[in-house]
């Protein structure tokens, strides 16, 4: 008995982190960006455009990584994009999200019709043009060494490169931010321009470096969507993991460990909802799907408006950064 | 007495640009019937959520229209609608430039149609997997229940783990019917064998998400599935890209799906949707029109399942043998599959 539910709860796991690792990395990459003042909600149009580059280069060359590359470059451009609305034009910041989020969507379509005429989506890749799964060294050997051999063969081995780049960039944002002169520059920028400023570092650089930064992990999200998780891209296939993205960063307040915490949360509910679908729960007897389906939702409200406090965004977030304000 | 005269005239321009108007109406509705009358008609698709080439469904009804295009020279116009408030749009649109006939694809698409056809009562609507009961409009269904009882079989006959999947899109009543059809023949090949059921959302999306389809798939494949049927359009691409890359066997709908990973697709349960569109048109055109009703079973040859050289290796003459037996009991009657949408219900 124990051993099913075991196993069971492992192979949930296993889901959680194949759902989460997109939301993790754009996660990731607003952060960078929030940090430093520049307020994001087109990481979902980012994503989006990085799953469409990804999905187009991936099926044209028949190589995973050169599809990576050309996601990461569209992401970037898009990013760059954002950073001259907001940093050098000083424009609203929502405003410019909110374009790029219908520009990628739009585009994405349009050029996947006149590319590839299939209905805005990419043919499915070959198996080059796609990520494969990776076994860890002795994943078969230990597989039969009770409790930890599946949790190693299952949960921790066979996912493919990029969901082990996503959960190891959270240590490194960690160690980028708080412990490095970048981190505490980044930080400051994002609370005090003006302080920043005053010691003689370029506020404009900064900000801009931090944007890259959000166009690279957005680009390695929406490549995941696209030539990792699936085979090809599809139209709208981001499906509002950026917003979720968002609101996991508003929920880890602006902190890595918090923001890899807070997406698994969202990808277990999800996960939970996939394979709860249809089975019998013990003591309570069948759940109608659409429970299920909007549990991720209630949760969300529920942990939001009670029981993770206030969440204070940086200080300058928003806010564009004028030399001559007093 | 200055006004009057002035004011009479502009009764009588009035009342000449009332009359031109009338006149040229009735022109341009005399221009119109005879159009829908000729061989020369101006035939018309318009496809459901999941898109024109979601290598399924609607991909079907492309198929049978770009058939008809080729054997005809005749062209069609289609339309791929992005969200639900466009079909009635799309249906008047297409009515008022004196498209006909117009068919319809997808069971959502009943209310515009019903409502289209009423205000167009010369123009012929035809509806794929609903019924609309009005003189201009011809509905098709299919009985899919007995396709998915014949794939069934063959993915009971090849599963060795005794347990198979089924995937469908949308969770509707038209959906269950193809799951309730496809329980019944896996149970009636292996009476242990035991189906995992899983519905993909409750949204038109929920025909057009691969990834949430390949991760059902997926779950379904760590339960102990080793064969999973998908009846979700767009989604399937997903599910059948998971049975491939797991090594495992999918079982393609509407369209033949063998192709799509040769060997990895057990079969594919057909629902001849390009039938239905090309008949429509032919109809149409060779004056041959009629409304009213038809359901397509395994007898008509409105479902049926894909027998080609991707798949020939996995289907073994038993399994053929077996499957052509009851195809024939399906056909004389002998074997009885069970209709969800009859009762709402799936005793199995």
């Amino acid at each position: 008995m124990f051993e099913t539910y075991l196993h069971t709860m492992i192979l949930i796991l296993d889901s959680t982190v194949r759902l989460s690792t997109p939301l993790l990395l754009a996660c990731l990459a607003g952060l960078y960006s929030e940090r430093s003042g520049i307020v994001d909600i087109g990481l979902e149009g980012k994503m989006l455009g990085a799953a469409f580059g990804a999905g187009a280069v991936g099926y044209m060359t028949g190589n995973a990584w050169l599809g990576l590359l050309a996601g990461i470059g569209v992401s970037i451009f898009l990013a760059l994009l954002h950073g001259f609305a907001s940093i050098t034009n000083r424009g609203n910041q929502i405003v410019s999200g909110v374009a790029i989020n219908f520009l990628a969507a739009g585009l994405t379509a349009l050029l996947g019709q006149s590319w590839f005429r299939q209905g805005g989506r990419t043919p499915p890749l070959p198996k080059e043009g796609r990520f494969q799964d990776i076994e860890l060294p002795f994943a078969e050997q230990v597989e039969t060494v009770p409790v930890i051999g599946p949790i190693y063969s299952e949960l921790l081995s066979g996912h493919n490169i990029l969901v082990y780049l996503a959960f190891a960039a959270v240590p490194l944002t960690w160690w980028i931010l708080f412990r490095t002169r970048f981190g505490l520059r980044l930080r400051a920028v994002g609370e005090n321009p003006a302080a920043v400023d005053t010691a003689g570092i370029s506020v404009v650089w900064l900000r801009y470096r931090a944007v890259i930064a959000c166009g690279i992990l957005c680009g390695v999200a929406g490549s995941y969507l696209s030539i990792a998780q699936s085979s090809g891209f599809i139209k709208d296939m981001t499906a509002g993991r950026g917003f979720i993205a968002l609101a996991a960063l508003i929920f880890a307040k602006w902190k890595p460990g918090n923001a890899m915490l807070a997406c698994l949360l969202f990808g277990f509910l999800d996960a939970v909802a996939i394979r709860l679908q249809g089975q019998e729960i013990p003591g309570i007897g069948d759940v109608p799907v659409q429970f299920f389906q909007a549990l991720p939702y209630i949760l969300t409200v529920i942990l939001l408006a009670g029981f993770i406090g206030k969440a204070i965004p940086p200080k300058a977030s928003g806010v564009p950064y004028l030399k001559e304000r007093t | 007495m200055r006004n009057r005269p002035a004011g009479r005239l502009k009764v009588s321009e009035d009342i000449q640009v009332k009359k031109l108007l009338t006149i040229s109406v009735a022109l341009a509705g005399v221009a119109f019937s005879t159009a829908a009358m000729a061989a020369d008609i101006k035939p018309a698709v318009l496809y459901d959520l999941g898109g024109k080439f979601d290598k399924s469904f609607n991909e079907a009804a492309y198929t049978g229209a770009e058939k008809f295009t080729a054997d005809t020279g005749v062209a069609y116009r289609d339309f791929e609608i992005q969200n639900d408030s466009q079909r009635e749009q799309a249906l008047r649109n297409f009515a008022k430039r004196g498209q006909s006939p117009i068919v319809a694809i997808g069971f959502s698409q009943a209310n515009a149609v019903e409502k289209v056809a009423k205000e167009f009562p010369d123009t012929q609507f035809a509806i794929v997997d609903m019924v609309v009961d009005l003189p201009n409009v011809r509905s098709i269904v299919f009985k899919e229940h007995e396709g998915s009882y014949i794939v069934g079989m063959l993915a009971a006959m090849a599963s060795e783990t005794g347990k198979v999947g089924f995937i469908g899109g949308m969770d509707i009543p038209l959906i269950r019917k193809f799951a309730c059809g496809y329980k019944q023949g896996a149970l009636a090949v292996n009476a242990d064998a035991e189906v995992f059921e899983n519905m993909t959302g409750t949204t038109g999306a929920a025909w057009n998400d691969p990834v949430k389809g390949g991760e059902l798939a997926k779950s379904q494949f760590d339960r102990g599935a080793d064969v999973v049927y998908h009846a979700a359009g767009g989604t399937g691409i997903g599910v059948l890209q998971a049975a491939a890359d797991a090594g495992k066997l999918g079982i393609g709908v509407d369209s033949n799906q063998n192709a799509l990973h040769p060997g990895s697709v057990l079969s594919s349960m057909l629902k001849r949707v390009d039938v239905a569109v090309y008949s429509a048109f032919e109809d149409a055109k060779n004056d041959a029109w009629t409304s009213g009703f038809s359901v397509l079973g395994l007898a008509e040859g409105g479902v049926d399942w894909a027998l080609d050289e991707n798949n020939e290796k996995l289907i073994t003459p038993e399994m053929k043998a077996a499957v052509d037996k009851a195809r024939a009991g399906i056909v004389s009657g002998t074997i009885t599959v069970h209709d969800y949408m009859a009762d709402q219900n799936c005793p199995f």
